[in-house]
């Protein structure tokens, strides 16, 4: 019986391998290193996560862009951009603590899952000391607590959900955009100057966890101006066609109407709500309005005309005329032919400021890294005087309130400055209890070590 | 052994062997070499190889047995996390309980589907778990949020009640103090191999996974569901109810998907929505396909190679692509790169389409077919090499391996 001749033989076999299998994790141990990923070589990684695929495509790709900007300055390649205008100047183009700085990239697809599983084979595989991107509060929230549990640094990108430096904040997390709440503060003085304080809302919003935090926050700033909110309707995300959500705004007199939406939702949204012929309506003897709070470069190519005229926030332009503003828009220019957009800057600023606090502190370790950028002062990054917030990693600096343009002369100045909100306009109690209140907390620093 | 044949047996020896091999077999470039991209050796995505072959295992039952296609099967994938998670943030970070719950819970919402759904078959079955799964998920997306923490997705928070949790407890997952993610590194000479408990676990249970399904293919029952998927009208007109017999089907390939769900709650201990995405569903039926369905193997090779298309493929960007052709001259460089650049990186898709299509039309078995088709080949050339010896000669035709 040769046949169980050799199944008795495949059985030992078999039975001794899974014993070594077994038995390996109890006699190696992995202690070798001081924390996550500590750069022994002449090079350091980075992991840059954006969405290559899905509706946030474009702002991955502009993001990936900027940050290929930021490691070429770090390694002393090109002009240095905002490394001239930074206020603070231990990093002088030779990487970073000397080690060359390398990258790799990765697809977020904008869901939380594959965001995950990209950067878990950054961190496993690639041994990457600092993840940076993420377009979606989701994706953002979900990676920053990857990299907290595996001991490595999150620098968020476009992020603007109250949660992600609020109930979902993270000690390894940190987030140089605005949120939310910084839209609503700063949106709400301009929409009084322009509309008054008698006015009654409508409110279309994204059904996610972004959509309710920032309709939260500008019903609640709006209506601190008298405003009243007269409803708050949830719509899919994706939806496509918002005609039906529309259609009800006009015989629910309210005379604005405010499109807690983003992306491709909000260009179609924008796109009916003019089609229905809104703002050409006069109710309760006002015109009627239009407000998008959260704006981005790349939706105003998109709504095109429909843009004009309307109100809403940006955490950065490509406009304003500060050094170190013109600093990056000329470097990004040259490198790629057009302005960057507001995501663009905030992933290259974060990958500067994260080679500064490693440069400051001396160390890769992620927790000597975030107590450099906790408290942490600068300027020259193009907002002005920013301070990182020890209490929950958020970053603080002045907020811009944007309008669409009324004669752009090409695709890019499609918005305008209305006004620069100063940052004390914008401050706010880290026990805000939209912020996830006294219960929320950074937790405990983790170096995975 | 084990009930099984002979030829079962060894079978599954070399899947166990296989198996637990697989932190070595993935990892056969040295690090730093340029090669290294293609090493697949790493706890996530050996994890990933893992749970979703169990996954693609339990539709297969359903699928590859009785032929009736679902294209909800996300849903369940996405109950198990969820119940996972939940199970952390009230107990503790012990896997067990939540994954045994995980494939109660799933059991009983298939139980539920399955028997609404199971009342139509072909594309009216299809559509109708479809329509259950996107309910799921739209469910799970918004209106549930109180429950399944919306798109931010359900994790755990400080202040979670976490009863069992004393002071020594590891604050990741674990089962019985094992930590899921700690991982053992061998450095063998360039060579750098990880051995993780999480992936080792995982595999445990595909191995159990990978054996029921097995018995479950050779017993009576799988008879049953074949003849089913081959003439299910024949079966009503021999007066025979099938629709339990669909319905167990459909149940345990739920509870499959339930516990592969729970297992990715068990390695990352978050649960996200889009768990739940009827592309999702779609995956798992590309990988069934893909691999070759009502095959044992072949929904396993179909996971593998869509998961390693999809995390390393993905990443290989430009700045690599001129890196591996930094040899030739500057245009032609360029234009080699540029010739790439459409099938990696952000077009992993494009690739795995290509390979998708190519596999169905020459291949309609999927790769195991393919597999034979070589094994074929080098039997029939050793045949003719020595026709005088007559070794091979009495062997009995070899069976057609539908059923493997």
């Amino acid at each position: 019986m040769t046949k169980s001749n050799l199944t008795r033989r495949g059985v030992l076999r078999t039975g001794a391998v899974t014993g070594a299998g077994l038995a390996l994790p109890t006699i190696f141990t992995s202690g070798a290193y001081a924390f996550t990923n500590e750069p022994t070589g002449s090079t350091v990684k980075l992991g840059f996560n954006v969405p290559q695929s899905g509706p946030y495509a474009d702002e991955g790709l502009d993001e990936l862009r900027a940050q290929q900007l930021a490691v070429e300055h770090l390694n002393g390649v090109g002009d240095g951009g905002m490394l001239n205008t930074f206020s603070s100047k231990v990093l002088d183009g030779t990487g970073i603590l000397g080690k060359k700085v390398e990258f790799v990239t990765g697809d977020t697809q904008t869901k939380s899952d594959a965001a995950r599983a990209s950067a878990k084979s950054m961190i496993e595989k690639d041994g990457v000391v600092m993840i940076n991107g993420g377009s979606s509060s989701g994706v953002a929230v979900a990676v920053q607590g990857l990299c907290q549990e595996a001991g490595i640094i999150f620098m968020a990108g476009l992020t603007h959900s109250n949660d992600t430096t609020g109930k979902d904040r993270k000690a390894n997390g940190f987030r140089h955009f605005f949120n939310a709440y910084m839209s609503g503060a700063a949106l709400a003085p301009v929409l009084q100057k322009a509309y008054g304080s008698d006015r009654r809302a409508y409110h279309l919003t994204a059904d996610y966890t972004w959509g309710y935090t920032q309709q939260e926050s500008i019903a609640a700033s709006t209506e601190a101006l008298g405003w009243e909110t007269v409803n708050n309707v949830l719509t899919p995300v994706g939806a496509g066609d918002f005609s039906s959500y529309i259609a009800p705004v006009l015989n629910s007199g309210a005379d604005v109407l405010i499109l807690n939406h983003y992306g491709g939702d909000m260009i179609n949204s924008l796109t009916q709500a003019v089609q229905f012929g809104l703002r050409d309506k006069m109710v309760n003897g006002k015109q009627f309005e239009i407000v998008v709070p959260l704006y981005s470069e790349l939706m105003a190519e998109g709504a095109g005309e429909n843009i004009k005229g309307v109100y809403g926030s940006m955490n950065w332009n490509w406009q304003l005329q500060d050094e170190g503003t013109k600093a990056f828009v000329k470097s990004f220019g040259e490198k790629y032919g057009r302005p960057p957009s507001n995501s663009a800057h905030t992933c290259y600023v974060q990958t500067l400021l994260y080679a500064d606090a490693v440069t400051r502190a001396g160390a890769f370790n992620p927790c000597a890294v975030a107590e450099a950028l906790e408290g942490f002062e600068f300027d020259g990054m193009g907002n002005g005087p920013t301070l990182y917030r020890a209490d929950d990693h958020q970053c603080f600096k002045d907020v811009l309130v944007m309008k669409g343009a009324d004669n752009p002369t090409t695709k890019f100045d499609t918005l305008e400055v209305v006004e620069i909100t100063p940052r004390a306009q914008v401050e706010y109690p880290s026990n805000h209890p939209m912020f996830g209140g006294d219960e929320a907390s950074l937790g405990q620093c983790n170096d995975g070590a | 052994m084990l009930g099984l044949s002979a030829k079962d047996t060894r079978f599954l020896l070399i899947v166990i062997f296989l198996t637990l091999a697989t932190p070595l077999l993935l990892q056969p470039f040295p690090e730093g070499s340029a090669m290294a991209q293609f090493n697949a050796g790493y706890p996530d995505l050996m994890q990933k190889f893992a749970i979703y072959g169990i996954f693609a295992i339990g539709f297969n039952i359903l699928f590859g047995l009785t032929g009736y296609l679902s294209f909800g099967h996300a849903a369940f994938l996405g109950v198990g996390s969820y119940t996972v998670v939940w199970m952390y943030k009230l107990l503790g970070y012990n896997v067990l309980p939540g994954l045994v719950l995980a494939i109660i819970i799933s059991a009983l919402f298939a139980l539920l589907i399955g028997f609404i759904s199971l009342r139509r078959s072909g594309i009216y079955f299809s559509i109708l778990t479809l329509a259950f799964a996107q309910m799921s998920y739209n469910l799970a997306y918004s209106v549930l949020t109180p429950i399944t923490n919306g798109e931010t997705g359900l994790q755990v928070y400080g202040n979670d009640p976490q009863i069992l949790v004393g002071a020594n407890s590891p604050t990741s997952p674990h089962l019985f103090g094992l930590v899921m993610r700690d991982s053992v590194q061998l450095d063998v000479g360039g060579w750098l191999f990880t051995f993780n408990i999480g992936y080792y676990f995982c595999a445990v249970i595909a191995i159990l996974a990978f054996y029921l399904s097995l018995r479950i293919f050779r017993s009576p029952f799988g008879m049953m569901l074949r003849a089913i998927k081959t003439n299910q009208t024949r079966m009503n007109y021999t007066g025979l109810n099938t629709r339990p017999y669909t319905l167990a089907a459909f149940v345990i390939s739920g509870m499959y998907a339930g516990l592969a769900g729970g297992l990715l709650a068990s390695m990352d201990p978050l649960a996200g929505a889009e768990r739940m995405q009827w592309t999702a569903s779609g995956e798992v039926v590309l990988m069934t396909i893909l691999g070759g369905a009502g095959t044992l193997m072949g929904p396993v090779l179909g996971a593998g190679f869509i998961k390693y298309f999809e995390n390393i493929f993905s990443k290989i960007n430009d700045n690599v692509l001129h890196a591996w052709f930094a040899v030739l001259p500057d245009g032609l460089e360029n234009a080699v790169v540029a010739m790439i650049h459409p099938f990696v990186g952000k077009g992993w898709h494009l690739t795995l389409g290509i390979l998708f299509m190519l596999v169905v039309i020459f291949l309609p078995g999927g790769l195991v077919e393919g597999g034979q088709r070589i094994a074929r080949l080098f039997n029939r050339k050793k045949k003719s090499k020595g026709p005088g010896t007559g070794a091979g000669g009495h062997k009995p035709k070899p069976a057609p391996h539908v059923a493997e």
